[in-house]
């Protein structure tokens, strides 16, 4: 399946990719409105680390064996099985955030449910990659692409 | 091939999806007690609280087992296992070739006075008990919930939306004593306590006279209704009927078969493996029961998913929005470890360390990407390795340039 991996070389920490990521997972789709009005507010699904020296940002990796999913008490947690992509139902997630604790790379963010990265639900391109200036986050088959 | 799974919850269900995949011809037939699809064991205290209703409790999707071709036998028990069938509670006989025991844990009851077929006790592991329960409580009946781990906790929270008086009595000197130490645990109380929840710790319950439940100390605390919750132990009953060797649960070898070569078990009613302590125990709890039913099913079927290396405890539990996570130890017994501990109003950090390892930790009202912290102590990675102070906040940073190129850039998939 296709994912996003992140080159840390060309990331400069400008959080694009975050604010972009707010965006496409908020009700208007509004940059403005994601950020400053939107009630409740949208959640950014990625997680951009470090400081101007090095920094990078961290999606769900959509694992082949996701400890989210075995994690999941309530079933919201899914991995689709034909796309691969994984997926919480965030009408069925209670909060008790289990795959917050289970994920190995922190990839699910805990809020009074758990967000997390869907790829923008099978979009061409997902919105952090789309906005992405330095091409720092790539979306492709396989992975270990430099 | 016919494969018969014994129990419909999380290592079951998870049992039958993974035989499917590795067999997609043989007969699958799993046989429950209760006459429900698998659904999400710990919502019945959400089924209570009304925030999940029954419709949305089912673990998979509706068209489940007949996407998978599952047969299903739910509302019937099986009695016993001899040579080769499973011969049910209306004394039909279920052949199989290969079977998984997956029945799960039983409320343990302790000696109180006037429980026996009282219709003011109930346990608390079935929906069927939530369904009796909901029924039985009234706005103004007085409750009272023996046992303050886990279960007995979330008992506590659900019935609080449609009950005014509910008290919690718990052996030990703090709720979730298993899980938490002592200054989490008293946190977690004092969070309760606000929401309208009585605790009394290091007292239990002597008596019930639907009346009053009468404490150790003598002291009698008003009670229509008692819920007892003081643990579970594994349901071995089955096993034991098929001669299968028992310790503190069905043994198994990393495959999750037992010493009977054709029969397979898994989840609670199964020995697990503690990596974070070395000890062999009953770890009864869902991401467990699910991962030891996937290797289960797929070695069942001649599939080679990785074996069981052991697993740990691992918690994560929300108390009136209040998220309290465990892993491992958090109470060590000696003074070999080494203890870090992070306070800030409501939130609690505390990081238990042995040999450069990170062996457990608690984190009340501070999840923000714990599941690194878990990686740390499942890999046994040492800490030495990592650069930055991790017990203040912890990322992928903290790994070397190498490790984080790795796990950005897709060299590793879990
Ligand atoms: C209120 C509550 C809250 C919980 N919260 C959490 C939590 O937050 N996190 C967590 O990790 N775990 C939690 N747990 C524990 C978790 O639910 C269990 O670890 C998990 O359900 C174990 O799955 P299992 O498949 O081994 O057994 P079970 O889910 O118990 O399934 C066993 C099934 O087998 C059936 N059965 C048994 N014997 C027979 C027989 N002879 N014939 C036919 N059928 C039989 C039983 O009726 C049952 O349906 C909670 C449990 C409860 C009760």
């Amino acid at each position: 399946m296709k994912r996003i991996y992140a080159r840390e070389q060309y990331c400069i920490n400008c959080r694009l990719c975050e604010c972009f990521c707010k965006t496409a997972h908020s009700v208007s789709k509004d940059i403005i409105k994601a950020h400053k009005t939107e009630k409740p507010e949208p959640v950014s699904r990625l997680f951009v680390e470090g400081d101007n020296m090095l920094s990078f940002a961290v999606n769900c990796r959509h694992c082949d064996k996701p400890a989210c999913v075995e994690a999941c008490i309530t079933g919201a947690m899914v991995k689709d099985p034909e796309t691969g992509i994984v997926i919480n139902n965030s009408e069925r997630c209670v909060g008790c955030l289990s795959c917050v604790l289970a994920c190995p790379y922190g990839a699910v963010k805990a809020g009074n449910i758990a967000y997390k990265c869907d790829l923008c639900r099978g979009e061409e391109m997902p919105a952090c990659v789309k906005n992405c200036p330095n091409r720092a986050l790539i979306y492709i088959e396989g992975g270990s692409e430099r | 091939m016919k494969y018969v799974i014994i129990g419909n919850g999380a290592a079951g269900i998870s049992a039958a999806g993974a035989i499917r995949k590795h067999d997609k011809k043989g007969s699958i037939t799993v046989i429950s007690d209760e006459p429900y699809a698998a659904y999400g064991r710990p919502l019945i205290s959400y089924f209570i609280k009304g925030t999940v209703t029954q419709d949305k409790m089912p673990y998979k999707s509706p068209s489940f087992y007949e996407d998978y071709r599952i047969k299903t036998v739910f509302g019937q028990s099986a009695e016993k296992i001899e040579s080769g069938s499973v011969v049910l509670n209306s004394g039909q006989r279920v052949e199989f070739d290969k079977l998984l025991i997956a029945t799960g844990s039983l409320p343990f009851i302790p000696p109180i006075s006037g429980l026996s077929g009282n219709p003011n006790v109930f346990t608390f592991l079935k929906l069927d008990d939530a369904i009796a329960l909901k029924k039985a409580v009234k706005r103004d009946s007085r409750v009272v919930i023996v046992g303050g781990g886990l279960i007995g906790l979330k008992a506590a929270e659900g019935l609080h939306a449609i009950c005014d008086n509910i008290t919690v009595v718990e052996l030990a000197d703090r709720v979730l004593a298993a899980v938490i130490d002592k200054q989490g645990g008293d946190i977690v109380s004092d969070h309760l306590e606000k929401n309208g929840i009585k605790c009394i710790t290091g007292n239990s319950v002597e008596a019930f006279n639907n009346n009053e439940a009468i404490l150790k100390n003598g002291e009698a605390v008003g009670c229509d209704i008692l819920v007892v919750a003081v643990g579970v132990r594994p349901n071995v009953r089955l096993a034991e009927s098929a001669g299968i060797s028992i310790n503190k649960g069905i043994v198994t070898n990393e495959n999750m078969q037992t010493s009977n070569p054709d029969i397979y078990a898994a989840g609670d009613c199964v020995e697990s493996f503690d990596i974070t302590d070395g000890s062999k125990r009953i770890l009864a709890l869902w991401p467990n029961a699910v991962r030891q039913g996937i290797i289960a099913g797929s070695h069942m079927a001649g599939g080679a998913e990785p074996a069981e290396k052991g697993t740990m405890p691992l918690n994560s539990v929300g108390f009136f929005s209040l998220n309290v996570m465990t892993c491992g130890i958090t109470d060590p017994r000696d003074n070999s470890y080494e203890t870090i501990i992070k306070t800030e109003g409501q939130k609690y950090k505390k990081f238990v360390i042995k040999d450069d390892v990170l062996r457990g930790f608690v984190l009340v009202d501070s999840p923000h990407r714990a599941g690194l912290y878990t990686a740390l102590v499942r890999d046994k990675k040492p800490l030495s390795s990592l650069s930055g102070d991790i017990t203040e906040e912890m990322g992928l940073i903290n790994f070397s340039k190498d490790e984080i190129k790795k796990k950005i850039g897709g060299g590793e998939i879990q």
